[in-house]
């Protein structure tokens, strides 16, 4: 059940990256990008982890892929246009691609048996963020007041 | 094993069974309240309303049903076809998606899952990308303008939304729903229901959080995305036929949801309002719960004039917001003044304090100057 769940998710992932990289449209290849967010975030559900799941939707799809439409939208006016290959593009992927391919090749896999892992539940993931990770969380929230606080600037009045 | 069917089987055909449910379910509901809608609008405006089709008009949803699917599909020809036929199904699947997550009854959530309201909001979230690619795919100004407005508002209102949850969920100590139904079970006397609407942050956090529900689903007074004075129907201009009749049906389902949502945060969920009615089956509640928050949707809508845009926003950033920060903070102090008559005191004054000081900054009425345009001078 498990392995025809993870290679239907995989073909349709795959097949919607390899859509957003050659699709001739720019918001075409942006929506093509939010489907393959919705395909990992499916992984992640799969491999029981429902937290980082749910979040992965909730960000990329509610926030970064509403991000990437707008700033098309915004600052191109050639949306409607076709684009060319990017043979750059190209090169750069199969680098980052043979990187990690290599990485992880390299690395041992370490053998666990299922009876170690505990299920992380919310509960955990909520204590851990408020015992251990607590100063990274609190810079984080620092960090995107700051980001608030300069969006407030840059759109406010100039009196004249 | 033997003589039972094989696990995936089992999985699959209980996983049909809830959609199967709740689909019937809903869309009944939704049939209902259209008609109900436009009956309740009629005796607010002094009409009759529908009342052709059948005993007191009951059949009219099917008459528009049969209407909209009959109608000429019409697609702009500068459309981008395939985004423009997707949104729609869509929206509608995310709508219905977010319905899986609510308790109806004693052990009966459609979806288990330990983040529930997690799933909601995420769920919910992905509505404002397809809001877009409806705009976007219709190739029509007024279409995107209309998405535009609203993406805006659900943006705004996005925040408030979740961070009035968070007093709940942080009372609770858990996202699932089913245990934040359960934390509200308990009565005192016997007839004093602990709902969460009963606290001081509990019931600024309800209002709030049913504020931005209407804005959330497009409802007046907030239905500015439609406009259709202005912008003749938002991002939904180009649809027709039974497209549009998807769009219609997402709206009301998102506002079920919405609603149940706030059914089972601060209204008890499927518990009784007092403890010798829990005879009553518990579905039968929380479908009660749900009609009362609908009808006072129907209600506004014939009562309030629609907003300004810039109104919306000014409403969402300077008010609504500090007030959502409020809860928390009067939830906080709810939790550790021991959740008794003191705690109940103590939130009370945080939240009065807090709104008080809002309402002083905020008051316009004594500047007296002649009126300033921005944009038409």
């Amino acid at each position: 059940m498990s392995t025809v769940a993870f290679a239907v998710i995989a073909i349709l992932t795959l097949a919607a990256a390899l859509a957003a990289a050659t699709l001739q449209k720019l918001m075409h290849a942006a929506l093509s990008f939010a489907v393959m967010f919705v395909g990992i975030s499916a992984f992640f559900f799969l491999l029981g982890a429902e937290f980082v799941g749910l979040v992965q939707i909730f960000v990329y799809i509610g926030a970064v892929a509403v991000l990437i439409v707008f700033t098309i939208l915004l600052t191109r006016d050639d949306t409607g246009k076709v684009r060319s290959f990017n043979w750059g593009g190209v090169i750069v992927a199969i680098a980052v691609f043979v990187g990690l391919v290599w990485a992880i090749a390299k690395t041992k896999s370490l053998p666990l048996t299922p009876s170690q892992i505990e299920p992380i539940t919310v509960q955990r993931i909520g204590e851990l963020l408020m015992t251990n990770y607590v100063w990274p969380l609190q810079c984080v929230g620092v960090l995107l007041t700051a980001a608030l606080i300069g969006a407030l600037i840059l759109v406010m009045e100039e009196k004249s | 094993m033997s003589g039972r069917a094989p696990d995936w089987l089992v999985q699959i055909i209980s996983s049909l069974i809830n959609i199967v449910a709740l689909l019937g379910v809903f869309l009944t509901l939704f049939a209902l309240i259209s008609v109900l809608e436009r009956k309740i609008l009629g005796r607010m405006q002094n009409r009759y309303g529908p009342n052709r089709v059948g005993p007191f008009g009951l059949f009219q949803p099917v008459a528009d049903g049969i209407k909209m699917l009959i109608k000429e599909d019409i697609v702009p020809a500068r459309a981008d076809k395939i985004v423009h036929f997707l949104a729609p199904v869509l929206i509608a699947a995310a709508a219905i998606l977010t319905l899986g997550v609510i308790p109806y009854g004693r052990n009966m959530t459609p979806f288990t899952i330990d983040g529930g309201i997690l799933f909601f909001f995420a769920v919910g979230s992905a509505t404002e990308l397809m809001v877009f690619m409806a705009g976007w795919g219709s190739n029509n100004k007024y279409s995107m303008l209309g998405a535009m407005r609203a993406i805006a508002q659900m943006i705004s209102y996005e925040l408030p939304l979740i961070i009035t949850v968070l007093p709940v969920v942080m009372i609770v100590g858990s996202l699932n729903p089913d245990k934040i139904v359960g934390a509200q079970a308990a009565y005192s006397l016997g007839f004093i229901p602990h709902w969460f609407v009963f606290t001081p942050w509990g019931a600024t956090a309800f209002i709030l959080f049913f504020v931005s529900g209407l804005v959330e689903s497009n409802r007046t007074p907030f239905d500015v995305p439609e406009g259709e004075s202005e912008i003749v129907a938002g991002h939904m201009t180009e649809y027709s036929g039974f497209k549009y009749a998807t769009f219609f049906m997402a709206e009301y389902i998102g506002m079920f949801a919405i609603s149940g949502l706030g059914v089972t945060l601060f209204l008890g969920g499927w518990h009784a309002p007092v403890h010798f009615l829990e005879f009553i089956p518990s579905y039968v509640w929380f479908f009660v719960k749900l009609s009362i928050l609908l009808f006072v949707y129907i209600w506004l809508r014939g009562t309030l004039p629609r907003t300004r845009i810039d109104q919306i926003m000014n409403f969402a950033w300077k008010f609504m917001l500090p007030m959502a920060f409020t809860c928390v903070v009067a939830a906080a102090v709810w939790h550790y003044t021991g959740r008794g008559l003191r705690g109940w005191l103590w939130s009370l004054a945080v939240i009065a304090a807090v709104y008080f000081t809002l309402s002083i900054l905020l008051d316009t009425r004594r500047k007296f100057a002649p009126r300033t345009y921005r944009f038409a001078e």
